[in-house]
């Protein structure tokens, strides 16, 4: 395989943070590198380090050592600016608790990404795209009916659909999944898992942390986090 | 574009949003309304004094006058800013109705009432002459007997909703006015017994100038009598001043300057002539300086009156600072996903001051708006207050003010809301820069281990 396979490589990474008086190694030397068009499951005990892992993954924590490369580019090395470019454009995050604002619509909280990325003028030349992939999303993904709804009157699954519908919405390099079906029934959270694979298929590099063996098994690769190192997989 | 949307659903769906916008209507309101009011008592008695002294005073405080009044308003009549002239005659004196043994002290005014009504207001004070000014001094019942004018709350009284009933004064009542007359030294004209000057006058009209120390205080005579009764009409007549008007696009600096210029040259021309030493107590002031002491004590109150709304203001910044930091607290969650699509720190910060402009703009127009229409019903409100629980702003038997002021200064309104949006915009920039500058994993409150 050659390096430029790699859409992420993770070398040496180290994480600690402060409890009280003591200081808690998460990560303690993390080695990872993720293909194109792969479809990962990073799997582990609860306080196994994998949510941080993925956090910064996608520059939403600083690592204290380590590089984090992203299709060749330290991370580390990325100014504020490119930092808030590269999460808008180049990685979709798909949380736990979906974080999708109340005070939008589905429909708005999907296409927020790209609304954010431009200025006012900006986003009134290029609405009419957002809205009609927004939708086209949310069609995909079974929400059609849900677009004008708010986010507080649609269920788990249908939450965590329109979050995935939010984080691909500017077509990103890499999703990344924090627990995707924690919080949902296991009926539901295989709709979502289904919804993955299928994003898969169609070429989509997904990252996904989960506590679950289960879930981790529809993945293309495991990896098993423990005590803040990668036991097996990386 | 996300700033505005997500700015007008945070005010307009979020209870806590509607406290700050609570907080600055209210501001906005109380300090319209009070400033609108205050700004027009004190509007109003500028002008009612204003229009009492004229633009310019050439006077003296001394009650023995001074003398060449006459070739100085020849100068004044010569030169090309000045509207009009009246040579004023002041004194005091004891007043008391003909077949009456108690006497009163009063101001006494002498003034031709035609040139004095050109330099001031006087005619448009005057109750039945108002339209026949030259008529001032001519009582009803007969014109050929000397008439006075009085000042309204000295022959009238006002009932407690400020009226005057003006069948009350009698129009054939006289009044016997006695004066101290006093050499040009100062001294008493007269010895003996026969000290004071007494002449009786009828009565011809009442002044109301808006102004209660005037009204409740002054009487009108005419100017010769007058000078007369004072002891100021000997070889070298004398008077107390010069009311002087200056043309409309003389400002009241620059035509006080030139009356002071002249004056001070007249003095020169005057040096050595007899009585001359009286031209030295004279000085030339501007009607606000003539009227400093009673026009002080109002700005005094209007200053006090805006400390105290800059407290209101520091109140409101508090208020919209307490509220924001909720929000913001309440809000870090959506900041951290925000944050999580690529929102930058600025991005924050301005979506909360956009926030906190459309909080200000917004609660400012209600307060405006409320104030607006408070201002409009004010005097029906207290009509009702008054008719129902008796209860009013100004006691009318002891203030001489009519309606509350009620016309909104627009420059004061402009301000107001400038103020009340900086404060909201004051109030939300700390809880912005906090928010701003929270890490994303924290607000997103996920567990890091």
């Amino acid at each position: 395989m050659s390096k430029s396979d790699f859409i992420l490589k993770v070398e040496g990474l180290c994480r600690s943070y402060r409890m009280g008086e003591a200081r808690v190694n998460v990560l303690a030397g993390v080695d990872l590198a993720v293909r194109q068009g792969e479809f990962v499951a990073i799997v582990g005990a609860s306080g196994s380090g994998k949510s941080t892992l993925l956090h910064i993954l996608g520059a939403l924590d600083k690592p204290d050592k380590g590089v984090v490369s992203f299709e060749g580019r330290d991370l580390g090395r990325m100014g504020q600016r490119e930092l808030n470019k590269f999460r808008n454009k180049m990685v979709g995050f798909v949380f736990q608790f979906y974080h999708l604002l109340d005070e939008l619509s589905v429909l708005e909280n999907v296409f927020l990404p790209a609304m954010a990325s431009k200025s006012v003028f900006g986003w009134l030349g290029s609405r009419r795209w957002a809205k009609s992939r927004a939708r086209e999303l949310l069609g995909e993904l079974g929400l059609s009916e849900r677009a004008n709804h708010k986010p507080y009157q649609l269920s788990g699954g249908e939450r965590q659909r329109a979050a995935i519908g939010r984080a691909l919405m500017n077509e990103p390099r890499i999703l990344l999944a924090d627990e995707p079906t924690g919080n949902l029934d296991s009926a539901t959270g295989n709709g979502i898992l289904k919804v993955f694979e299928k994003l898969n298929k169609a070429g989509q590099t997904i990252v996904m942390v989960t506590h679950d063996e289960r879930i981790a098994q529809k993945a293309g690769r495991i990896i098993t986090l423990a005590d803040g190192k990668i036991k097996q997989g990386a | 574009m996300y700033k505005i949307i997500l700015s007008f659903r945070y005010l307009f769906r979020r209870r806590v949003s509607y406290l700050a916008f609570l907080a600055v209507a209210l501001c906005v309101f109380i300090v319209v309304v009070v400033m609108t009011i205050m700004t027009g008592l004190v509007r109003g008695f500028k002008d009612n004094n204003h229009k009492w002294t004229g633009d310019c005073v050439v006077g003296t405080e001394s009650l023995v006058g001074f003398p060449y009044y006459e070739d100085f308003i020849n100068r004044l009549d010569d030169s090309d800013f000045i509207e009009g002239v009246s040579p004023v005659v002041k004194s005091y004196a004891l007043v008391r109705g003909r077949n009456s043994e108690e006497s009163v002290g009063v101001e006494m005014m002498g003034i031709e009432p035609v040139e004095h009504s050109k330099v001031t207001g006087f005619g448009e004070t005057l109750y039945y002459n108002k339209n026949d000014v030259p008529d001032a001094f001519k009582p009803a019942y007969d014109p050929n007997i000397p008439g006075f004018v009085v000042g309204i709350d000295k022959w009238l009284a006002r009932d407690q909703r400020g009226r005057y009933n003006y069948e009350a004064g009698s129009v054939e009542a006289a009044l016997v006015v006695s004066c101290f007359p006093l050499t040009s030294k100062g001294a008493l004209a007269k010895a003996g017994t026969e000290m004071v000057n007494t002449k009786t006058f009828y009565f011809s009209d009442i002044s109301r100038s808006g102004l209660a120390g005037v009204d409740s205080s002054f009487i009108y005579l005419p100017f010769e009598e007058t000078q007369l009764l004072c002891g100021m009409a000997g070889a070298v007549k004398r008077i107390s001043a010069i009311h002087i008007k200056f043309k409309p696009n003389v400002g009241l600096a620059e035509g006080c300057g030139k009356v002071a210029v002249m004056w001070k040259k007249f003095v020169e021309d005057k040096k050595g002539e007899k009585q001359a030493g009286l031209l030295n107590t004279v000085t030339v002031q501007s009607w606000k300086d003539y009227r400093r002491a009673f026009i002080a004590a109002m700005e005094k109150e209007q200053t006090m009156l805006a400390i105290m709304f800059a407290l209101v203001g520091i109140t409101t910044v508090f208020i919209v600072l307490v509220v924001f930091y909720m929000i913001v607290t309440h809000k870090s969650k959506d900041i951290g996903i925000l944050k999580s699509i690529g929102v930058s720190r600025l991005d924050v910060v301005e979506l909360f001051s956009c926030f906190a402009f459309l909080m200000g703009l917004l609660g400012s127009a209600a307060g405006a708006l409320a104030g607006w229409l408070f201002l409009l019903k004010i005097n029906r409100i207290e009509d009702f207050l008054f008719k129902h629980f008796g209860f009013q702003l100004w006691d009318r038997t002891m203030y001489a003010i009519g309606d509350i002021p009620n016309a909104i200064d627009l420059k004061v309104l402009t301000v107001i809301i400038v103020m009340a949006i900086s404060a909201c915009l004051v109030g939300a920039f700390i809880p912005s820069r906090r928010a701003a500058k929270l890490e994303i994993v924290e607000t997103l409150q996920v567990s890091q281990l």
